[in-house]
């Protein structure tokens, strides 16, 4: 489906962007007083609850995380709030792009299911317009 | 075995009650149930996961996803509708339009047309350019004149018979290929998807005379670059009879529900409602109206089934 290709394609941009140190375009991060570095906070600009929520759902699958929120500060503005709190020391990135990184490869894998299942569908068609000459 | 069922509840299933749904939220979070393992394991998704597509033809397409949870389905619902590119008009250079209906409500209702052409082919066009170029722009040319028919019966009123052209379709627009476009599309691909959307209405004497633009865009810039008219999901209906239906109730209880839903057989001279096909079910709760079947149905839908359309 092209619009797994897309949300693909948005998540790997994001992780480019974070690695290039793009943080002006696509994502800033603001720390959290007195609290070290394994809970940290993160605007992401120009997204909203497509990646928001489902992002959220692959950080919480992570046993590592204690908290996990995100928020659409004003509804004209589009960008997200999202905030990564981690138990014990474990710096609070590591989750994030983990999270990207799984949610990448759910992507992925659904569209060669769903691919593969529309090529069958095609092909059980076929057949049975054949069988019925 | 009370409590492994209700939890088996709370993880797989959103209940329908009679004044609310219960177990909306997915709770199957790391650490939330003791003696589960609820951490993100890539091979697991992939073992539980399918697709079954049930429908596939020109214009629409249903399939259930099942194994996956709601927020990315839902993101992908949001993705189908926003953000996969299609094409569309987006710029009218307007030479001649005598007709009553004003350019800009002509702009407007040629953008809303749907044009046949595969948007992973073209880029998209940079900010402040105006022209144009061949890899993201695609021209169309509409002329349409219309004139009175010489040979229409004197006294005739009938429209179709009167005027020649009065009637502007979408199969009157013409595709002009620029640049190197005439050898990568074979005569007759790119086209509006359907050519008998009307345009617009002429009378003799009027003419319209215009160019257009199409360019690749986003539904979450302008609906019209929205590529589906719907996609929705729901999730799949489950429903369970607590305890055995007999007799008349029966016959009630099929009548509750959509059909094909519960069917009554006859078993030992009796007759027994099964539940058939809970796909098939809208879910009205009409069983809800009545006092005795309502305690013996359990509304439920599959929290991790997802029926697309």
């Amino acid at each position: 489906m092209e619009d797994d290709q897309e949300l693909a394609r948005k998540v790997s941009g994001l992780k480019t962007s974070m690695a290039e140190g793009e943080r002006k375009t696509a994502l800033e991060m603001v720390q959290a007083a007195g609290t070290g570095r394994h809970c940290v906070a993160r605007v992401l600009h120009k997204e909203n609850q497509t990646l928001g929520n489902s992002l959220h759902y692959m950080i919480m699958k992570n046993l590592e995380v204690e908290f996990c929120g995100y928020t659409t500060t004003h509804p004209s503005e589009s960008k997200i709030y999202l905030r990564i709190q981690t138990r014990g020391a474990l710096p609070a990135v590591e989750p994030f792009q983990r999270g990207l990184n799984e949610l990448m490869n759910v992507c992925q894998h659904v569209l060669d299911k769903f691919e593969a299942s529309i090529k069958e569908y095609k092909d059980q068609k076929a057949c049975r317009n054949e069988s019925t000459f | 075995m009370a409590a492994p069922q209700a939890v088996e509840e709370m993880r797989g299933r959103v209940v329908l009650g009679e004044f609310g749904v219960r177990n909306v939220h997915t709770t199957d979070f790391p650490g939330n149930y003791s003696g589960y393992d609820d951490a993100w394991d890539q091979d697991r998704f992939e073992k539980n996961f399918r697709v079954d597509v049930v429908h596939l033809d020109e214009n629409s397409l249903e399939f259930d996803m099942v194994g996956i949870d709601a927020a990315i389905a839902n993101a992908f619902r949001r993705i189908l509708l926003a953000e996969v590119p299609t094409m569309a008009v987006e710029k009218v250079l307007v030479y001649n339009n005598t007709s009553i209906v004003q350019d800009e409500i002509l702009a407007h209702r040629l953008g809303l047309i749907p044009i046949h052409a595969d948007p992973r082919l073209f880029e998209y066009r940079n900010q402040g350019d105006e022209e144009g170029t061949e890899i993201d722009t695609l021209q169309f040319r509409l002329q349409v004149r219309c004139t009175r028919n010489p040979h229409a019966a004197k006294d005739s009123s009938d429209p179709n018979e009167l005027y020649v052209n009065h009637k502007v379709y979408t199969r009157h627009m013409t595709w002009v290929p620029l640049g190197n476009q005439a050898d990568l599309f074979p005569e007759g691909t790119i086209r509006p998807v359907h050519d008998d959307i009307l345009i617009a209405q002429l009378r003799p004497g009027q003419e319209i005379d215009l160019l257009m633009h199409c360019v690749k865009g986003i539904g979450k810039d302008h609906a019209k670059f929205s590529p589906v008219a719907t996609a929705s999901y729901r999730l799949l209906p489950d429903i369970t009879l607590l305890e055995p239906v007999e007799g008349e109730a029966a016959e009630e209880l099929r009548r509750c529900f959509s059909p094909g839903v519960i069917e009554v057989h006859e078993v030992h001279g009796k007759k027994v409602a099964r539940v058939a096909n809970p796909r098939l079910d809208t879910f009205s709760r009409e069983v809800f109206r009545n006092e005795k079947l309502k305690k013996i149905v359990r509304l439920a839908r599959v929290r991790d089934h997802y029926i697309w359309k």
